[in-house]
């Protein structure tokens, strides 16, 4: 309860804080320069010059020391040693290049990278198809979306429940050793199997990131002109031909999106490896591993070159994603 | 034509099944957990979530009392009771060893090598009879294949709440997540609005870098703020973690917001303009009510990544049960009892309650908030 206090308090104080500054700044703006009297016209453009960076102030002060500086001060403890006291050059990434656990979470990224956006970009491809044809189609996309609002350690949990071995002579109460063991196989811990661990978890990721890739794929096949289609169907093309020389060409730009939108999700993979290997049986990842750095091993110069390694791996999409935004006119 | 209304047909009952297995496949994994979180642990382990409400058949071992318990009853020796002490079931089958665990059904007798018989009924009363006075040692072990009734119970839900502390993270949860969620807002639609219809130099360059920070991976940042925040005193505590939250939050709040608020009819802006409305008040009272649904859609992408967060959490905030949210009791749970899913179900379901109700009450909003993110800007 008491916390609960201390929390409506800051919201309170936090809210209060916030309009006092822009309203009293503005104020003391206009009283500094009135917008009337002798000087009004020179006053109001002075007072452009400056009310803009009241507006900002605040957000680019929280941008800049919380994720502009944070993103120097890397580069320079990466440059350092565990405890970021003495420099140590390149050492670092001499031992991240060596590292065998560093190569495993590179070569499980690279899967992840290659088959969690495809996938999900498929799947919501064709969640987005099907479902706008059907008349209970919102709620199928509804369930479908759902996932969407689950905690990565949620969905670890449900997953890690359909995972489920029990030993030779119980009943399997793990829903896909269950089917495997109905279809006459022999169950397995799926979660100790390497390689095909790697795909147990991405599964997760899939499952989560479909609906957001139903949804919005969705909204750009509804905005395919009529007239196309109608054309196609006159012209006698089949549903598939249709569908796939027809609508999808149209919507390669949302595709892309999409596609690298969740690229940038699965480079940050954290929650659900942890939650369910914890990196063990060939499944690290760098986020994972970054963690691990620094928690476990307490060596901020190591897991700032991990995070770095993150970071130059988003690089090019974040140029890609500047150079779209200023041609649309930002 | 009537092929082609057949093939039409058949076209339909296609997309109709494929999707109804494509939502099977995606519901799925959430039921089979939330049933779970409804069964206890033994029938649990006794059979998958997907008989649940069929009776669950179970192997056990009962011991009967100790032999030298027998009372004298005509020219035999007997023990009588009941497998199932006082909390009652119904035996299917049940069996002297345990080879042959059903070998017999209930209310036939069986006959051990020493001329001692064995009845147990369906209602598990059993009887042991022994030809002569029998010698003190163990109970004889009674072999019996029961049948439990469906039943489901709330005691997991009462079990985590109270005795696993998800009360008090539940608690702290929203401890963290409204400031997180409300401050954010706050300061990027200020900042969205001088970046839509202020005109003045570096102004590109700020939008530039906002589109660029949207995709900074949060891993870069905690070393470098776990150090400042304990540099300046902060430690770990909440006003420490609602400013990182903030800052995470900021670029895409300014983001959608600035998108937004670009849109809206540039008649409206000039007129108040000229009117000679101050630019504050032009901000609070034309453009904040104008832009509720962007507003609205960003509230419940934070509060849905505050919520589920789990990193931030684990970073900025301490293990004590003061300050643990519930995600992180997951992760504990997770990590520390591997195999008792009646506990682990319930605990998800109590933390992904909140959000799903989010969900599907404003599933609109959320929609909306997608389509303005990533069709746009990329």
């Amino acid at each position: 309860m008491e916390q609960l206090a201390f929390a409506s308090a800051t919201i309170v104080i936090g809210i209060f804080g916030c309009v006092l500054w822009f309203w009293g700044s503005n104020w003391l703006l206009d009283r500094a320069l009135p917008p009337r009297g002798p000087n009004a016209a020179r006053n109001i453009g002075r007072a452009a010059r400056v009310r803009p960076w009241l507006f900002l102030g605040p957000a680019l002060l929280v941008l800049a020391v919380y994720l502009v500086w944070p993103v120097v001060l890397s580069v320079w403890l990466s440059l350092h040693d565990a405890s970021g006291q003495r420099f140590v050059g390149l050492g670092n990434w001499r031992w991240l290049i060596a590292d065998d656990k560093f190569r495993e979470s590179m070569r499980n990224n690279l899967l992840w990278l290659l088959i969690v956006p495809a996938a999900s970009t498929l799947f919501g491809l064709i969640a987005a198809s099907l479902t706008d044809r059907l008349r209970w189609g919102d709620l199928a996309k509804s369930l479908i979306f759902m996932p969407m609002a689950i905690s990565f350690i949620g969905a670890s949990v449900i997953w890690k429940f359909i995972y489920d071995f029990r030993g030779e002579g119980q009943a399997q109460i793990g829903l896909l050793n269950a089917v495997v063991e109905g279809l006459g196989g022999a169950p397995q811990t799926w979660l100790t199997l390497s390689p095909w661990n790697n795909l147990m978890l991405m599964a997760v990721l899939i499952w989560i990131q479909t609906g957001f890739a139903m949804v919005i794929l969705s909204a750009a096949l509804r905005g395919i002109p009529e007239e196309t289609v109608e054309a196609a169907v006159l012209d006698g093309a089949s549903p598939l031909q249709i569908f796939f020389k027809i609508k999808v060409p149209q919507i390669w730009g949302t595709i892309a999106v999409v596609w690298t939108t969740i690229t940038i999700l699965v480079l940050k993979v954290f929650d659900i490896v942890l939650a369910m290997t914890n990196g063990q049986w060939g499944t690290q990842v760098l986020a994972n591993l970054m963690f691990d750095w620094m928690f476990r091993g307490n060596d901020t110069g190591r897991a700032s070159a991990v995070a770095l390694v993150i970071m130059l791996l988003v690089t090019p999409i974040m140029i890609w994603n500047i150079r779209t935004a200023r041609r649309e006119g930002m | 034509m009537e092929g082609m209304a057949g093939t039409r047909s058949r076209l339909t009952w296609a997309v109709n099944l494929a999707a109804l297995l494509l939502v099977v496949l995606w519901t799925i994994p959430t039921l089979g957990l939330l049933i779970s979180s409804f069964r206890d642990r033994d029938q649990i382990a006794a059979s998958g979530w997907w008989r649940a409400a069929l009776p669950a058949e179970q192997n056990e071992i009962f011991r009967a009392p100790p032999p030298e318990t027998a009372v004298p009853e005509g020219p035999l020796w007997v023990l009588e009771g009941n497998v199932f002490g006082e909390a009652g079931g119904s035996v299917a089958a049940f069996g002297l060893s345990a080879r042959e665990p059903k070998a017999f059904a209930p209310g036939e007798t069986a006959t051990g090598r020493a001329g001692d018989t064995l009845t147990v009924e369906s209602d598990g009363a059993f009887r042991i009879t022994y030809p002569e006075a029998p010698e003190a040692g163990r109970g004889d072990r009674i072999f019996v294949t029961t049948t439990t009734p469906p039943r489901l119970t709330l005691e997991n839900y009462e079990t985590v709440i109270v005795a696993q502390g998800l009360g008090r993270a539940f608690l702290n949860t929203f401890t963290v997540t409204i400031p997180a969620t409300v401050i954010p807002i706050l300061i990027a639609a200020f900042a969205a609005y001088a970046l839509a219809w202020m005109r003045f130099p570096g102004r590109a360059l700020i939008l530039a870098c906002i589109v660029g920070l949207l995709v900074v991976p949060l891993q870069m940042t905690l070393i470098p703020l776990l150090r400042l925040h304990n540099a300046i005193g902060l430690d770990k505590g909440y006003l420490g973690i609602w400013l990182a939250h903030t800052a995470f939050g900021l670029p895409m709040a300014v983001f959608l917001l600035r998108n937004y608020i670009a849109g809206l009819p540039r008649e409206i802006i000039e007129s108040a303009r000229v009117d000679g409305a101050t630019e504050f008040e032009i901000f609070r009272r034309i453009v904040l009510p104008l832009s509720f649904p962007a507003l609205a859609s960003f509230a419940i992408f934070q509060f849905l990544w505050v919520w589920n967060d789990l990193l931030v959490a684990t970073v900025f905030l301490g293990n004590a049960p003061d300050q643990l949210v519930m995600t992180g009791v997951l992760r504990e749970l997770l990590g520390s009892l591997g195999g008792e899913w009646e506990i682990l179900a319930a605990s998800a379901f109590v933390s992904i309650s909140m959000p799903l109700l989010v969900f599907f009450g404003l599933q609109r909003y959320l929609v909306r908030g997608l389509l303005a993110g990533s069709v746009k800007g990329g």
